[in-house]
């Protein structure tokens, strides 16, 4: 186990090391820059442009520039927003507890609600349960994410009133009911999507394990098919699904671009969508780095978990 | 050791499943004595299996019709809860193969105790008591070490062993074996059926011992119903049936057994033709294949007794 850890952790660093190379130089390659913004603005002078340019270090080769960010980020210095000055390690840990907050929520509920329909689905296979939540979840899955929250904000903030717009807090208050009621909406479109895809995966997944001999063995004791059901069927039919949510965590960090935009909901998908307009170097390369981290870090504790909740696999050294 | 004396275990009458509009099993009539164990024989999908499982009420999506007095209760007519109550307790069944017969994420004493504790008010401990006394009794070596060991780290025996404590567990009156010794080693075989047969005499319970091999039944049980194509052909005494077997499919049947002084060039008997399809037959099922066929064969004979407790059903034998 130990040693299996220490493979995977090296891997990784390698891994992290070629994403680094590549995330920096398609930022590079891409046209435009952070200084563009400045290059229509009349007040500021070429020689301006220049004397910034140096400022930031943006005339210096590609690859020093990258040895200077990465040793900047191996030392614990993750530079400093083009925009502002402030720190970027502030910046972005500053968004990750409201996208986290939002996404963890989400992905909880999904987990729960997804499973439940997928296990239900399963067992009254073509009944109308089955393919009524088939048909939800078709929709949810083909219609846009932003129609989703802006029809949810006309009915439910604008309409009804029942809910705040967008936001994370109103002004002047911070209570925690506060913040559940701004919670309400964003989780509820973010969930949706969510649910649909785990409803299907659990759904498949537990058809294939019902007609496993092993069921028919469980039932053929006479233990009660809730019994049959959770501790026979679930246990089982849950061990591919644990991968999936491994793949799923880096939402946790990553946010929801468009559902935090549409909310207005201050977390990582928002500053991930306006450091990509101004082109803030520093800022975009943590984002892309956190989320890296983050998949390879997900993947890793689905392996393990899969080798903990099912006795057949072992993790190997390689 | 036949159905008029005593009153018999089980006893089932015109026994008919039907998958739609195939008829698997079509009104099938036998019973079993008190310690009796009856060979179910005949080639793939002539309803062995369905009987077991229709009798276990095991079958999804399938009409069943007949009745199935087991000790007088009608186990066809009851309801699910009250067949649960049944299921492990009066009625148990061991399967073909026990490597996918096995919850791969339990252990196998778990897998016992939980047969137990399905039908037996007793604490766990008592529970695991009881499931090392079955491993040790199914002659599975260090039970105690056993008990916390998963399928996959047995052998296909003794996982079998596991499968037959697991149906032993409550002291069942009836027992279903449905080709317990087919997916195992030829050497495994022997082990397991002399197994089987101590434990059957020594709790006296009655036995359906379903194969296609007819080795097997020679060896082991007291009388024998051959099936061909959802209906019983040939029941008798299994020493009367194999000295002056009457239909002609037991002849055939009997005669594919390769023999051991044969040259071993010589092609093994075999009988011509496959089988068809119930539902497409108005006369005798088999008389597409057989050699004696005449145009009586157009009306379907029924069982008839013929020696004393030898029932066939033929239009041409005396």
């Amino acid at each position: 186990m130990a040693r299996f850890l220490i493979n995977r952790l090296l891997q990784s660093a390698v891994l992290l090391f070629g994403v680094s190379i590549v995330g920096f130089a398609l930022m590079h390659l891409a046209p435009g820059g952070p200084l563009a913004i400045y290059t229509l603005n009349p007040t500021v002078t070429a020689q301006d442009i220049e004397r910034i340019k140096v400022l930031f270090g943006l005339d210096q080769p590609v690859y020093v520039q990258y040895f200077k960010w990465a040793g900047g980020l191996v030392s614990g210095n993750w530079g400093y927003s083009f925009f502002g000055g402030q720190q970027v390690r502030e910046i972005v840990l500053d968004r990750l507890p409201a996208t986290f907050l939002l996404m963890g929520t989400s992905l909880a509920l999904a987990l729960v609600i997804g499973v439940a329909i997928g296990t239900l689905a399963a067992v009254r296979r073509n009944s109308v349960f089955d393919y009524a939540t088939a048909i939800g979840a078709m929709i949810a899955l083909s219609l846009p994410t932003f129609w989703f929250g802006l029809l949810a904000i006309f009915f439910f903030a604008q309409t009804l009133g029942w809910f705040p717009a967008g936001g994370m807090v109103s002004i002047g208050d911070g209570s925690l009911l506060d913040r559940l009621h701004h919670l309400v909406l964003p989780v509820v479109v973010l969930a949706l999507v969510l649910v649909a895809q785990w409803s299907r995966y659990t759904r498949s997944s537990m058809i294939d394990i019902l007609d496993q001999d092993f069921v028919r063995t469980a039932r053929a004791k006479g233990i009660s098919p809730s019994r049959v059901l959770v501790n026979h069927g679930l246990r089982a039919a849950l061990v591919p699904l644990v991968a999936l949510a491994g793949l799923q965590l880096p939402l946790l960090v990553g946010g929801a671009l468009v559902t935090e935009t549409v909310f207005s909901w201050p977390g990582m998908g928002l500053l991930f969508i306006s450091v990509l307009s101004t082109r803030d170097y520093p800022v975009l390369m943590a984002i892309l780095m956190v989320g890296a981290v983050v998949v390879v870090l997900g993947n890793l504790l689905a392996d393990i978990v899969v080798a903990l909740v099912d006795p057949r696999v072992k993790l190997h050294d390689e | 050791m036949t159905g008029e004396a005593s009153t018999p275990l089980l006893k089932v009458e015109n026994l008919l499943v039907a998958f739609g509009r195939a008829k698997a099993v079509d009104g099938i009539s036998f019973d079993v004595a008190p310690g009796e164990m009856l060979g179910l024989v005949g080639e793939s999908g002539c309803g062995k299996s369905t009987t077991a499982l229709a009798l276990m009420r095991l079958l999804r999506d399938a009409e069943i019709g007949g009745t199935a007095h087991l000790n007088g209760v009608e186990l066809l007519g009851l309801d699910e809860a009250a067949m649960r109550a049944r299921r492990g307790a009066d009625v148990a069944m061991i399967f073909q193969d026990p490597g996918t017969a096995l919850h791969p994420m339990i252990r196998v004493g778990d897998q016992i105790v939980e047969a137990l504790t399905a039908h037996l008010n007793i604490s766990r401990r008592e529970a695991r008591k009881r499931a090392i006394d079955l491993l040790r009794k199914v002659g599975i070596a260090a039970p105690e070490e056993r008990f916390s060991v998963y399928p996959h780290e047995m052998s296909g025996g003794m996982c079998q062993r596991v499968v037959i404590a697991m149906a032993m567990a409550c002291a069942p009156r009836l027992l279903l074996a449905d080709e317990p010794t087919t997916a195992l080693d030829v050497t495994v075989q022997a082990q397991i059926l002399e197994l089987l047969q101590g434990l059957v005499r020594e709790e006296g319970m009655g036995v359906i011992l379903i194969t296609h091999d007819l080795g097997v039944v020679a060896g082991m049980t007291d009388r024998v119903a051959v099936m061909y194509a959802g209906a019983i052909v040939e029941m008798a005494a299994t020493e009367e049936l194999f000295a002056t077997p009457l239909h002609p499919y037991t002849h055939g049947l009997l005669r594919s057994i390769p023999q051991l002084d044969s040259g071993w060039d010589e092609p093994v008997p075999t009988i011509p033709g496959s089988v068809q399809g119930a539902e497409l037959q108005t006369g005798c099922r088999f008389a597409p294949r057989c050699a004696k066929a005449s145009d009586a064969c157009r009306t379907p004979p029924a069982l008839r007794e013929i020696g004393e407790n030898h029932f066939v059903s033929c239009w041409n034998t005396p």
